[in-house]
């Protein structure tokens, strides 16, 4: 026991005192998870942080720090594959500034209003159930497919109405002649979405790019990378300088947890077989969905709240 | 009076805070109290509490001695904020924030501690003007229009809260007696203490009245690199923003290049 309470550091943002070991494990659970899925794992990483105790705010704020690292590790590999789309990518880029640099004002805002926690949790059950869901969904039938021994054919780029709106724009390296408003709109979305829930937005936008946008899948995860990368610099900066809720020791602890996870999850990766994994990781989705909406739902031990009134003086 | 005017006026707020209570012990002492200042010494065995990176709460001791009879009572006071409490209604089968009431202060902290039920030797008059219990702090609303009603729900709610949190205590009878003359008593602080300059009170009653009594402040305050990085992320929120990406950034390359040549 006092051997454990050693282990014990104490958050200075987050301002609490959390076990190394916890937050190491943690880390090192979700990077196996991402390196065995090829997600990001904010997703399940924010939840987990917020069921330790960290305060959502600190969680969220925090994340974005940590997928960065994670993901300049990631984007690396692609990058002397040269599976990136750079052009591609600074168009969701700017898209993807704007849209996170709303999230964090609109972040702000809530936190005023005493309401960014429940926003906070009402975007991570319905985006949760949906993917868990979908994930659940698809892994079942590639298991039905696998055993009538059928491959599903797909087209690999269906033309839509939404890619003949203006501003059309050439992509080489994505062989795609379409709209720069429909990239621009995915970034804006998956912007925001990482600002509000500490998200890298992978989960939103490697599909977008897919179905809504019809890149092709090898330029997918590079191009997306790329682009979190720098959303998620910005949102960490914006964080930091208008609500004070970026704990570094924190998304440093989980980064190094995150790095050998992923590597490990990776190397196991190659042999287990991916559809029943899948269906595993909706699973988990699901489950942490359910949490959170227990909380929600569940009447709380106490109606009555503290906060802090002080003004937080950016700058002080 | 001009000499401390002028005194005060150069402090910032917080040392101004420390400094009256400061003052206070020191006229108590040195005025006609004298002879009354004999009746009751304390001290604590450590006047800085140091919030490090392992911290995990602290306890201190605080001991003394009286002479003749009498009781002892404790006071711990934390520095005091601005506080909001919000309460929670259900609003299409989720809970939500609602109503909120803002106290002009409350103290962060607060600890009784006594030799023995309060009731049995301090008369209320007494336990008023001394704000001796949970329910003699000074918490304002700071808006007061607000109904008396409600101000009073939400600062039981709040009195609640802190009380679940560690942060009020009530110890009566937790000040024991070594014979007749030494006393002693445990300040417990929660790894969840808010810093600041707080004051200890320490009185000496007998029957009925305050006859002895001593201040002594208490220093909570975050030390070493986790104080450093809280203070330069408020401080110097931006660039603090910017180190975190180059650190964060730093840190993921070199996790790459490490497992590449594995």
């Amino acid at each position: 026991m006092s051997g454990f309470s050693l282990m014990q550091v104490y958050l200075p943002i987050a301002e609490i005192s959390v076990n190394v070991f916890y937050l190491l494990g943690l880390g090192g659970l979700v990077g196996a998870l991402s390196g065995l899925f090829g997600v990001g794992g904010g997703f399940l990483m924010t939840p987990f942080l917020i069921f330790t105790g960290i305060p959502p705010a600190v969680a969220v704020a925090t994340e974005a720090n940590q997928i960065l690292g994670a993901s300049v590790s990631g984007v690396l590999a692609y990058w002397r594959r040269s599976s990136v789309d750079f052009k591609m990518g600074f168009v969701l880029l700017a898209g993807g500034m704007v849209g996170s640099s709303f999230g964090v004002w609109l972040f702000s805002m809530l936190r005023g209003f005493g309401q960014i926690d429940l926003v906070i949790s009402l975007a991570y059950v319905v985006f949760l159930s949906v993917i868990g869901a979908l994930m659940l969904a698809e892994s079942g039938r590639t298991m039905l497919l696998h055993r009538r021994r059928e491959a599903a054919k797909r087209k690999l780029h269906k033309h839509i109405w939404l890619h003949g709106l203006p501003l059309k724009t050439r992509f080489r390296k994505s062989k795609l002649y379409i709209s720069a408003l429909l990239p621009l709109g995915v970034g804006f979305f998956v912007g925001l979405l990482a600002a509000i829930m500490g998200v890298g937005g992978g989960f939103v936008m490697v599909p977008a790019m897919i179905y809504l946008i019809g890149m092709p899948t090898s330029m997918v995860v590079g191009t997306s990378l790329f682009q979190i990368i720098f959303v998620t610099a910005n949102v960490t900066i914006l964080q930091a300088y208008y609500n004070q809720t970026v704990d570094v020791f924190l998304a440093l602890l989980l980064l190094i947890g995150g790095v050998i996870g992923a590597q490990i999850g990776t190397r196991a990766g190659s042999f287990l077989r991916g559809e029943q994994l899948r269906g595993l990781l909706a699973l988990v989705v699901l489950g942490v969905c359910a949490r959170i909406l227990f909380d929600l739902v569940v009447t709380p031990n106490d109606l009555f709240s503290l906060a802090s009134s002080a003004v937080s003086a950016a700058g002080l | 009076m001009t000499m401390i005017q002028a005194i005060m006026k150069k402090r910032t707020p917080d040392t101004g805070n420390l400094l009256i209570p400061l003052l206070a012990v020191v006229f108590l002492l040195a005025g006609p109290a004298a002879v009354r200042a004999e009746a009751l010494v304390a001290d604590l065995s450590s006047h800085l509490i140091a919030i490090t990176t392992g911290f995990q709460g602290s306890e201190l001791l605080l001991f003394g001695a009286i002479d003749g009879e009498g009781d002892v009572v404790v006071l711990v006071r934390g520095p005091e904020e601005p506080l909001k409490v919000r309460r929670k209604d259900r609003i299409g089968g989720v809970w939500i924030n609602r109503d909120e009431v803002t106290f002009k202060k409350a103290p962060v902290f607060f600890r009784m501690a006594s030799s023995r039920s309060m009731e049995d030797f301090v008369p209320y008059a007494l336990l008023s003007r001394h704000r001796m219990g949970l329910r003699f702090l000074e918490i304002p609303a700071a808006d007061e229009t607000v109904p008396q009603a409600k101000v009073t729900s939400f600062r039981t709610a709040l009195i609640r809260t802190k009380t679940r949190e560690g942060l009020y205590t009530l110890g009566e009878g937790t000040v024991t007696f070594l014979g007749d003359r030494l006393f002693r008593t445990n300040v417990v602080f929660p790894p969840n203490v808010p810093t600041g300059t707080y004051t200890i009170e320490v009185f000496l009653v007998r029957d009925g009245h305050v006859v002895g009594a001593q201040t002594t402040p208490l220093i909570v305050s975050k030390v070493g690199l986790g104080a450093e990085v809280f203070l330069f992320a408020h401080r110097h929120a931006a660039l603090y923003g910017i180190l975190s990406v180059i650190l964060a950034m730093l840190a993921g390359w070199l996790g790459a290049v490490a497992f590449r040549k594995v």
